[in-house]
């Protein structure tokens, strides 16, 4: 029954931080910033968003589903791994 | 008004909107003398408004006498608690007969819209809001900031805290009917410290404020809208300032509350427009009995864009009230919500100049004259300014970003 995730989350979540230092365009640094620092409080925007919603889709290979396109997804790394392991499970 | 909303908003503690207790009798009735005040203040003074780019004093006089300045404000607020469907209807009403008076109406209900959904927790804007009742209070909006061009979910001057009261300096490109408003509702930063986009909105008060006028109000049309531009320095209360962010405020309200009011005045243009052509395919009718005129042909084209505007924002209200009544605030900040408001505002700006357009066709030299009663010469400059405010580019932008994301189907 217990099916464990293909990736833990501290996995996950070093991966969500790459892409952000890529792609996100933060006014802060990535290293700067815990797990749980708000990421629109970092300088994200709404034109960058799309753009790391992209590249996360293409680096885990996985599709953000309707429900997903909230600003809570997007509003720090820990919300963002949560969202990814929850599309990998 | 076009942030991405689901990245602009979030979700927030606003309580539902009370139902209607106008029943549809009483509302009917109400439209009739909206009508009447259409007719008989309205039209009657929209050529020099216009011609003069001058407030329309006599149309607001008018409309504070029937308190419709309080009409999105709840019944047990003393308001006409009004729904958006029928706000809608009223801004369509007085779209026939002086669009510019129906521009400031709608920009109006807009700010009492921002209000009513979040800040009535409030006793401060409880209290504001019994005053605006009472004295029928005209509010002014000053989201636009020099500096930041047109995006409204950008602020470049932050708000000070001292001592209990705010301190607030911005050069607004453009407020319109600033100088006729009893109070102005202006975005800021958070504070001098928070991003551009850590927003809030504050209630300020002529009396809590000087504005020093930049420039003039010299356009092709709605000129009656006097917006001109201002150097705005206030100070108040700290309570003045609404409890819930910016973000939230724009994507619960402002956004889809603005884009709605607005393509409801240009269908009034339209409507405006279509009843000139109406009246001129039958006079044309009748001077050629048994030939029907290329007119008709015409009409009965120019009708069936009129009758998609008319069906997207009826849609549309539907569609809002829904969300309203649902109490569910995540589904404000989806792209799919974002995406219908944005597509409403762009196709009706557009749709109203088409058929303005094809109505001056129909009428011919009679519709392209000033002195004529088939004249669209006004509806046709005010038609243009549609696409204009907020600029459709900058709208289809920010939806085709979103198309990339949305997965709606």
């Amino acid at each position: 029954m217990d099916t464990a995730p293909a990736i833990d989350h501290d996995a996950i979540a070093e991966k969500v931080r790459a892409v952000l230092g890529q792609h996100a365009r933060l006014s802060a640094s990535v290293d700067s910033l815990t797990d749980d620092s708000d990421l629109y409080e970092a300088g994200l925007t709404s034109l960058t968003t799309v753009n790391l919603m992209l590249a996360l889709e293409d680096q885990f290979n996985v599709e953000f589903d309707d429900k997903l396109l909230k600003r809570k997804t997007f509003s720090s790394i820990r919300a963002l791994s949560d969202a990814i392991q929850g599309l990998l499970a | 008004m076009t942030a991405l909303t689901f990245l602009a908003g979030g979700a927030a503690g606003v309580g539902r909107v009370r139902p209607v207790p106008e029943t549809r009798h009483d509302f009917e009735r109400l439209l009739a003398r909206v009508h009447a005040v259409g007719r008989d203040v309205l039209a009657a003074h929209a050529e020099t408004v216009d011609s003069n780019a001058r407030f329309p004093h006599e149309a607001f006089a008018a409309l504070r006498q029937e308190k419709l300045l309080s009409a999105y404000v709840p019944g047990e607020y003393g308001g006409l608690g009004l729904s958006i469907g029928q706000v809608s209807q009223l801004c369509q009403v007085l779209g026939q007969y002086c669009a510019s008076t129906a521009m400031i109406f709608a920009m109006h209900q807009i700010q009492v819209a921002c209000i009513v959904h979040h800040a009535l927790g409030s006793s401060h804007f409880r209290a504001f809001v019994a005053e605006l009742v009472e004295s029928q209070y005209l509010l002014a909006s000053a989201t636009t900031e020099v500096g930041v061009g047109g995006d409204v979910r950008s602020s470049l001057c932050a708000l000070r805290v001292e001592a209990g009261r705010y301190i607030l300096e911005k050069q607004a490109p453009v407020i319109s009917y600033g100088e006729m408003a009893d109070a102005i509702l202006v975005t800021a930063r958070r504070g001098p410290d928070a991003g551009s986009g850590d927003q809030v909105l504050v209630l300020v008060r002529k009396q809590d404020c000087t504005l020093k006028k930049m420039g003039d109000w010299d356009t092709l049309g709605f000129r009656g809208t006097c917006s001109l531009g201002f150097a705005l320095s206030a100070t108040g209360p700290a309570e003045a300032v609404l409890p819930a962010p910016y973000a939230d405020i724009h994507a619960r309200t402002q956004h889809p509350f603005a884009h709605i009011v607005w393509s409801s005045l240009w269908l009034g243009l339209a409507t405006d427009a279509m009843q000139r052509a109406r009246a001129f395919v039958r006079a044309d009718a009748r001077r050629t009995p048994g030939t029907l005129p290329i007119s008709a042909t015409r009409l009965a084209e120019v009708d069936m864009i009129y009758g998609a505007m008319r069906a997207a924002l009826g849609e549309a209200c539907m569609d809002y009230a829904a969300l309203l009544a649902s109490g569910e605030d995540e589904d404000f900040a989806s792209y799919g919500f974002a995406i219908r408001i944005n597509n409403l505002k762009v196709a009706c700006s557009q749709w109203v100049i088409d058929i303005v357009g094809r109505a001056m066709l129909i009428c011919g030299i009679a519709g392209y004259r000033n002195d004529s009663k088939f004249s669209l010469a006004r509806q046709l400059r005010d038609a243009y300014g549609a696409a204009l405010m907020v600029n459709n580019d900058r709208i289809l932008g920010q939806t085709a970003l979103m198309q990339v994301a949305s997965r709606d189907k």
